[in-house]
């Protein structure tokens, strides 16, 4: 699926504190990925891992205060994000990365027709005069299969279902046919039928248009079926990255082991779902050491008072962990084992 | 939508039935009564009062008297104390007076306390955001019969810019004074709610997929925020321009301003029936007026709401 024709997008060492009452929250605390351009980067992480902060941070959208970007690089296509004035970066919002968000009930605005808001997008950013945009806003609804579209246009948000409302989202961000789409957690509001339809909208779409990806998610199914690389997230870090087939059959992290083992398995016998103990941490309150020690099922006594290294297991596959080689090792035998 | 104005049009009669049949009962439970003279009368005369004005007969003859003519003709009869004046002259003398008042405050309340409240909240935790909430709350806790006299004080008695009292037309320098003493409170109250609803709205997720659009910050709060944002301003202002609108008793008696309100409180006093029914009957029903309207402005304004 990659046709790699370069980086589209490369995080360097991303930071975004937020202060609160409670000291700094470190959300997003050095995370570097690359994104090549046609591909679909997946991140994965449980609440407050700082996958959608991360996502923010990209397009500068962090509710500032309290949050801050306080440092790395956000290079795309050759240009650093943060280094833009906001005059820069709005060009940027919508025309070249555009995002779509979780909750579609409540991220369109309620008091606006859908042809309003589908046109403010083209009438600004490619300079549609209104028939045009409202020629365009047609032919986009048409695109994400919404049936009688030229009629539909004229209705507003809450005459919609949830899935038709995620699709006029999706209609939206790409009405510009930006380069680079995020979707944070597109589905994760909507029924199973329609969640399926939604992402094969998503990779139907993203094929046509040639459109780079990022789709955050906590859903390793949906990585699994959609990505061509896969961060995982924890804490503000990246835990692990590797290409999507590789972490799937090799993961290299006891948290990513963890995170497989609990999707359910239609074909086990009866049982109990595995679930990794404990709760994710207080990241305003990290302890040294690793964060995830507390929860692991192989931590020792490096990982309480070290922070465990990045290491890099073959050419693209890099785990956070003290005993990352090992992990890796034992994922090579069980799966050849089960082979 | 225009079934339920009229379904509403008509609760809004029964509803001022029961106001009027309540203010004559409390007007009766209240010991004395109009023809109550500080020195005292011979009995003979008494009766004769008694006799002539009905006060003798049963409660409920009384009160058929007196509602009859209201239900028959909307006649609300002579007022007791400006006599052989009818309700409805001094009404229609008084509202002018007041409602011209009351529309100038009620105007510069909603510009000043939208203007302020909106960057209040643009500018949250700021210095504009703490110096215009702080005078609004001045605004909240300070009552007007202490602002109005300051303002004299000031501008009339030291200054000498302006009339201290008393009515000097409809365009005059006269009016200055009590509109700004009136609309202090109702843009202070706007202001915060103006604020409150703001910062609730920039919050949203739609004002997010906005932002996420690329719009300019000023398209985002005037095109997706301020109508959402501004919700909590509409339910309020409808009653608020009703009481401005039908005069308002401590400014109206600061000023000397011969306003509704001023014949209510004189009516009140004298007991003068007739006419402190008639006015309390008038306030009800722009109340429930201008609260129809604030429903009809809701439909109007959100999409959702449909009756």
């Amino acid at each position: 699926m990659s046709n790699n024709n370069g980086t589209l997008l490369e995080v360097k060492n991303l930071r975004t504190y937020f202060e609160t009452e409670d000291g700094t929250v470190k959300a997003v605390d050095g995370v570097s990925f690359a994104l090549q351009r046609g591909e679909t980067l997946g991140i994965v992480g449980e609440s407050g891992s700082g996958k959608s902060v991360t996502n923010l941070s990209i397009i500068r959208l962090v509710p500032n205060p309290p949050g801050r970007i306080a440092g790395g690089e956000i290079v795309f296509a050759g240009q650093d994000l943060l280094q833009l004035t906001e005059e820069e970066v709005r060009q940027i919002r919508g025309r070249r990365i555009s995002m779509i968000f979780q909750d579609p009930m409540t991220s369109l605005n309620p008091f606006m027709k859908i042809s309003r808001q589908l046109m403010e997008m083209t009438r600004l950013h490619l300079g549609h005069n209104k028939a045009q945009a409202y020629e365009h806003a047609v032919k986009m609804l048409e695109m994400v299969g919404i049936p009688d579209a030229r009629a539909r246009v004229e209705d507003y948000p809450h005459e919609f279902s949830g899935g038709m409302r995620q699709r006029v989202m999706i209609a939206m961000a790409l009405s510009c046919e930006p380069e680079l789409l995020i979707a944070d957690e597109p589905t994760t509001a909507l029924d199973v039928t329609i969640q399926a339809q939604i992402l094969e909208l998503i990779k139907k779409l993203k094929q046509r248009t040639g459109t780079s990806v990022i789709l955050i998610t906590h859903d390793l199914g949906v990585v699994a079926g959609m990505t061509d690389h896969v961060v995982v997230m924890y804490a503000g870090k990246v835990f692990e990255r590797a290409p999507t087939r590789e972490l799937f059959a090799l993961p290299g992290n006891p948290y990513t082991r963890g995170l497989l083992r609990s999707v359910p398995d239609p074909t086990a016998e009866q049982g109990k779902l595995y679930q990794i103990p404990g709760l994710p941490p207080d990241v305003a309150h990290l302890k040294p050491g690793c964060p995830f020690a507390p929860r692991c099922d192989r931590v020792a006594e490096i990982c309480r008072q070290e922070f465990p290294p990045f290491v890099q297991l073959n050419a693209e596959h890099y785990s956070l962990c003290h005993f990352a080689a090992e992990v890796y090792r034992e994922s090579q035998k069980e799966s050849s084992t089960s082979l | 939508m225009l079934r339920f104005i009229i379904r509403r049009l008509l609760i809004t009669i029964p509803t001022i039935f029961v106001v009027i049949t309540l203010t004559w009962g409390l007007i009766r439970l209240a010991p004395g009564n109009f023809y109550t003279a500080e020195r005292s009368i011979p009995k003979a005369i008494r009766e004769n009062i008694k006799e002539k004005y009905g006060l003798n007969k049963p409660w409920y003859v009384q009160y058929g008297k007196a509602m009859w003519p209201i239900v028959r003709h909307l006649d609300f009869g002579n007022s007791l104390k400006y006599q052989g004046q009818p309700v409805s002259n001094i009404i229609a003398r008084s509202l002018p007076v007041s409602a011209t008042i009351g529309l100038l405050a009620y105007l510069l309340a909603l510009i000043l306390g939208i203007t302020f409240g909106s960057i209040a909240a643009l500018k949250q935790n700021s210095a504009w955001d703490y110096a215009s909430m702080a005078v609004a709350m001045l605004g909240i806790s300070i009552p007007n019969f202490v602002v109005g006299p300051l303002l004299v004080m000031v501008f009339s008695l030291s200054l000498y810019w302006l009339p201290p009292a008393r009515w000097g037309g409809f365009w005059s320098k006269s009016l200055i004074l009590p509109v700004l003493t009136l609309s202090g409170l109702y843009m202070a109250y706007i202001a915060r709610l103006t604020r409150a609803g703001m910062l609730e709205v920039l919050r949203s997720d739609y004002i997010r997929t906005a932002r996420s659009k690329g719009l300019r910050e000023r398209d985002v709060v005037i095109r997706h925020a301020l109508r959402a944002g501004l919700m909590p301003v509409v339910s309020f202002t409808g009653p608020a321009l009703a009481f401005l609108l039908t005069g308002t008793v401590v400014v109206e008696r600061i000023f000397a301003l011969p306003g509704l309100g001023n014949y209510f409180i004189q009516a009140s006093l004298n007991r003068d029936e007739p006419l402190i029914i008639g006015i309390v009957a008038f306030i009800a029903i722009t109340l429930l007026l201008m609260n129809l309207l604030v429903d009809i402005a809701y439909a109007y304004l959100d999409p959702r709401i449909r009756y």
